[in-house]
């Protein structure tokens, strides 16, 4: 249930100038408001964001999140990478890496 | 009024985004046959386009995911990428809310579509519509297949989809034009970005242009997965336009991969027997 919560925050965040608003304003207020464990929300403040792909978040939120965090796309795959080579394999989805 | 025209092309955000980062030559081809397309749609002289694309949660999330769904508005906004990365201006798209809601009433006699009065068009759509109406200006009827979130319906659902629209299309007045994007195998958002399954693509593309509805709905959600990556569910929106268009056959325009767009760019176009 954890990683839908983790997604339906980037979903928000994605879609909502409102949320992306208050995520500014009053970040800890906005994430009291979703059921994340505390591996989550420090993978959401840093951003970690090698860590959300591993956690199994779905690419298509992803990808606007790390934009959102200024993630230029080529720092984008790396951080995906390194998330991969810290944390090992994506624990969930089907955004999992394939050996090339 | 016979549906006027059915295509079928990409829709990856890299198209626009990353346009310099591709080879040149491959870029020009594929911009050519999206060009191509566009004047081929506009001969075809529609009154509004049907877009079947695969949403990437511009509107449906989990908490409530249609695997079938239809705009039913006056106007769409989008698209909801951050401007610099899909290097398309946000803007408001024309649709036709009573068109939309006579051509659900028919869609419902087959297939039991989710409809929505509030939709953000997402690079699924918005890349397209760059392409072949740059004026923005012809009112679309923004469709979607859940291609992004497990469980999916089966290719033949898709199949039916494409044809329920064909039937609602055939029955109004207006002159409806069908285009449906998405990917062939792709690997998007992952760290695999630009990986692309050139003999696959091409099978199903043969499959496609034969309009061999047995072939095409015989792909496997695991087959997929494996050979066409989770990007590889979106051939869905290419089987539905084989389905709007059934005992019509497809020319390939254009099939090229350009690992930086992260797809075998396509560019398609389907034959409709009987139409007008």
């Amino acid at each position: 249930m954890s990683l839908y919560a983790l997604q339906k925050l980037l979903f928000q965040l994605n879609r909502d100038p409102e949320v992306r608003r208050r995520f500014e304003a009053d970040r800890d207020g906005l994430l009291a408001g979703y059921a994340l464990t505390a591996e989550e929300l420090e993978a959401v403040r840093k951003p970690d964001i090698g860590l959300l792909y591993v956690l199994g978040v779905n690419g298509q939120l992803l990808m606007h999140y790390a934009a959102l965090r200024g993630f230029e796309w080529n720092a984008y795959l790396e951080a995906m990478r390194e998330g991969v080579r810290r944390h090992g394999p994506v624990r969930a989805g089907v955004y999992a890496l394939v050996p090339e | 009024m016979p549906l006027v025209f059915a295509g079928a092309c990409s829709h990856a955000p890299g198209i626009t985004g990353r346009a310099e980062r591709a080879d040149p030559a491959a870029r020009e081809r594929f911009y050519a046959a999206m060009e191509r397309l566009r004047l081929a749609l506009e001969a075809a002289r529609p009154d509004a386009l049907i877009l079947v694309a695969a949403e990437h949660f511009a509107n449906f999330f989990m908490s409530n995911m249609p695997a079938f769904a239809l705009g039913m508005a006056d106007e769409y906004d989008g698209p909801i990428e951050d401007e610099r990365f899909l290097r398309i201006a946000r803007r408001r798209v024309p649709g036709n809310r009573d068109l939309s809601e006579r051509l659900i009433k028919r869609v419902l006699d087959e297939v039991d579509v989710a409809y929505a009065e509030e939709w953000l068009i997402d690079h699924g759509i918005a890349v397209p519509l760059h392409f072949l109406t740059p004026r923005w200006d012809l009112p679309i009827v923004p469709a979607n297949i859940n291609c992004q979130g497990p469980p999916l319906a089966p290719p033949h659902r898709a199949y039916a989809f494409g044809r329920a629209l064909r039937r609602a299309a055939d029955a109004v007045p207006e002159r409806v034009a069908l285009i449906g994007t998405g990917g062939l195998s792709h690997w998007p958002a992952t760290p695999n970005s630009g990986k692309i399954n050139e003999g696959w693509d091409r099978e199903f593309l043969r499959r496609w242009c034969a309009n061999d509805k047995a072939a095409l709905t015989a792909y496997t959600d695991e087959d997929t997965y494996r050979e066409g990556g989770q990007g590889g569910f979106e051939i869905r929106t290419f089987i539905a336009v084989a389905g709007a268009a059934e005992g019509g056959t497809g020319e390939v325009w254009c099939y090229e991969p350009i690992p930086i767009f992260a797809v075998g760019c396509t560019a398609a176009v389907m034959s409709l027997p009987g139409a007008g």
